[in-house]
């Protein structure tokens, strides 16, 4: 069960404001997703290592040569706020 | 004169290069239709071919390609289905599309989907589902639903999507088309908009297998941009066996049990073609993926805490949607995300927060690495006995639109047969298996690591057995 206050709690870790609406159906839904989850809790992994990646890969790392940027333009060209050719944001504030 | 739109891609690709078709003739052909989706499987069309190259001598013909919405292309609009990148324009070009073009396969267009590829139905995009081409008031499947109902349409020869979890097999398999997700790393996944990098792997969607392997001969390979991306082993090749003699084929008994939902007309339809293979020389046997009822638990937790942390970029600063009414940077950030974020986006970011918290991490997201070990190493068992895993694509045929949307739990279930193969980083393909109810249900096969040659031979070879028309919904 995940309640009320862990669903605001993960939405300020996750920078998402919710509705009083998306609150109630979040804590709800979330719920039952983790509650069919939880089965895994069931199996004897002990002594299993994690998977992060599936396939060996080796020789990956190319040579640290400096390659040009997207030119500065282009970059800010998509930005919702530009100010002094840099990303304009409020105030971090209080 | 025959209709271009009638040809497969292989047989246009061929007439082009012979100087028999004229590659804006095929341009022309496709890009009307699909000017004229009534799908909404398109979200932006393309007046022109470009600058692809030159079609008289390049391996695909000038025959053109529908990309998934998070193919980043240049000066095109990419948004991943998401309101939160609405109108915004990459100053790049995915890999793959790229590949292609060069290849000679210029862009047509940029069809619908899942949010962030997230959903199985195509209902969670951002701007409006897609319909399946067999019966309007479906779903086509997802996330890559845009793309496996235009082809299915026919409004594009063929198509490029995306599979985390299923998401090139399942609408393949509900729109009655072929859909391949490659092995991990053998397609660059550089260009891509992430979802979870782990899992996500670009591939096909085809009309027929043919079409799928030439699509993916050339998608393959090496980038310096994926440091996650490998050379394929071997050059792919068009499949031509129509014999399986030999093949050993495996049917999971957990992939194929009550839990995984599997609906009586999708059941008879994969033991026919279990039958047809048998006649092909194969040999069909039961085996075990003791793991797999837990694949989809381990994929809810490992998607959305990858999805959780790749989705934190959409911040309002650097690109995409910023909302007007804040006084903060936190409230900018808060609101931005909770308006251009859709329901299910957030759900997968918050379950993908909560797993990655403080005092969770261990129980969730640890826990489900440790299970996508035991899930690979069952495939690993399987594959010294089999040749080939066999399933049902999808447990059931395409369903009615908002049937599963207030229900999530129901929508991940869709899901079941394929999420295992993703988390062991494998190769699958959904080849369309008859109808159902008048609905197409889809076959998968699924082999290890770099068989994609195999497995589009015997592919093809169930293909012609199986014998399906899909040319009433291209009309």
């Amino acid at each position: 069960m995940i309640d009320r206050d862990e669903v605001l709690h993960v939405a300020r870790l996750a920078r998402l404001a919710l509705s009083e609406e998306e609150v109630e159906r979040m804590a709800r839904e979330l719920s039952a997703v983790l509650d069919h989850i939880e089965r895994i809790s069931e199996l004897d992994l002990e002594g299993v290592p994690p998977t992060s990646h599936v396939i060996d890969v080796a020789g990956a790392l190319r040579e640290d040569e400096p390659q040009p940027s997207l030119p500065r333009d282009i970059v800010l060209e998509q930005a919702p706020a530009v100010e002094d050719g840099g990303f304009l944001v409020p105030s971090p504030g209080g | 004169m025959t209709d271009v739109t009638s040809l497969s891609a292989v047989e246009a690709a061929e007439r082009v290069r012979a100087g028999e078709l004229a590659p804006v003739e095929v341009f022309a052909a496709y890009r009307d239709r699909a000017a004229a989706d009534e799908l909404n499987a398109f979200l932006w069309v393309a007046d022109d071919a470009g600058d692809a190259a030159d079609p008289a001598t390049s391996p695909l013909g000038g025959v053109p390609i529908a990309a998934k919405d998070l193919f980043c292309t240049e000066g095109v609009p990419s948004q991943a289905g998401s309101r939160i990148l609405e109108g915004y324009r990459p100053p790049y070009t995915a890999t793959v599309v790229r590949r292609l073009a060069e290849a000679g396969a210029p862009l047509l267009g940029k069809t619908n989907q899942d949010e962030f590829a997230m959903g199985s139905s195509t209902e969670n995009s951002g701007y409006g589902p897609t319909l399946n081409p067999w019966d309007r008031t479906r779903v086509p499947g997802g996330s890559s639903g845009g793309s496996a109902a235009a082809v299915a349409a026919g409004l594009a020869p063929w198509a490029i999507g995306s599979d985390t979890g299923g998401s090139i097999r399942q609408p393949a398999a509900l729109c009655g088309i072929v859909g391949l997700k490659p092995t991990y790393g053998a397609c660059s996944r550089y260009g891509m908009i992430a979802f979870a990098s782990s899992l996500d792997q670009a591939g096909p969607l085809a009309r027929d297998v043919r079409d799928a392997a030439l699509l993916f001969a050339h998608m393959v390979g090496r980038d310096e941009r994926d440091a996650t991306s490998l050379e394929f082993p071997e050059p792919v090749r068009l499949p031509e066996a129509e014999r399986l003699d030999g093949l050993r084929l495996g049917v999971p008994e957990e992939l194929s049990s009550d839990e995984a939902g599997i609906e009586p007309g999708v059941r008879e339809a994969v033991e026919a073609s279990l039958g047809l293979a048998e006649e092909l020389g194969a040999t069909v046997q039961s085996i075990q993926l003791p793991h797999a009822p837990h694949a989809l638990s381990a994929y809810y937790l490992i998607a959305p805490a990858e999805a959780s942390s790749n989705l934190a970029r959409y911040d309002g600063v650097r690109y995409g949607l910023r909302v007007d009414d804040y006084d903060t940077l936190l409230e900018m950030y808060e609101r931005t995300r909770a308006a251009g974020f859709g329901p299910e986006t957030k759900r997968r970011i918050m379950l993908g927060t909560y797993a990655l918290s403080s005092g969770y991490y261990d129980a969730y997201y640890g826990r489900a690495q440790r299970v996508r070990t035991k899930i690979s190493e069952d495939f690993r068992a399987a594959f010294e006995d089999v040749d080939f895993v066999v399933t049902p694509t999808a447990p059931t045929v395409a369903f009615p639109l908002g049937a599963k949307t207030d229900d999530p739990l129901a929508m991940y279930l869709s899901d079941y047969c394929t999420v295992p193969m993703p988390l062991a980083g494998i190769p699958a393909i959904s080849i369309p298996n008859g109808l159902s109810e008048g609905l197409p249900v889809g076959l998968q096969l699924a082999g290890p690591a770099f068989s994609e040659n195999r497995l589009l031979d015997a592919a093809y070879a169930l293909e012609q057995a199986i014998g399906f028309d899909g040319s009433a919904v291209r009309a």
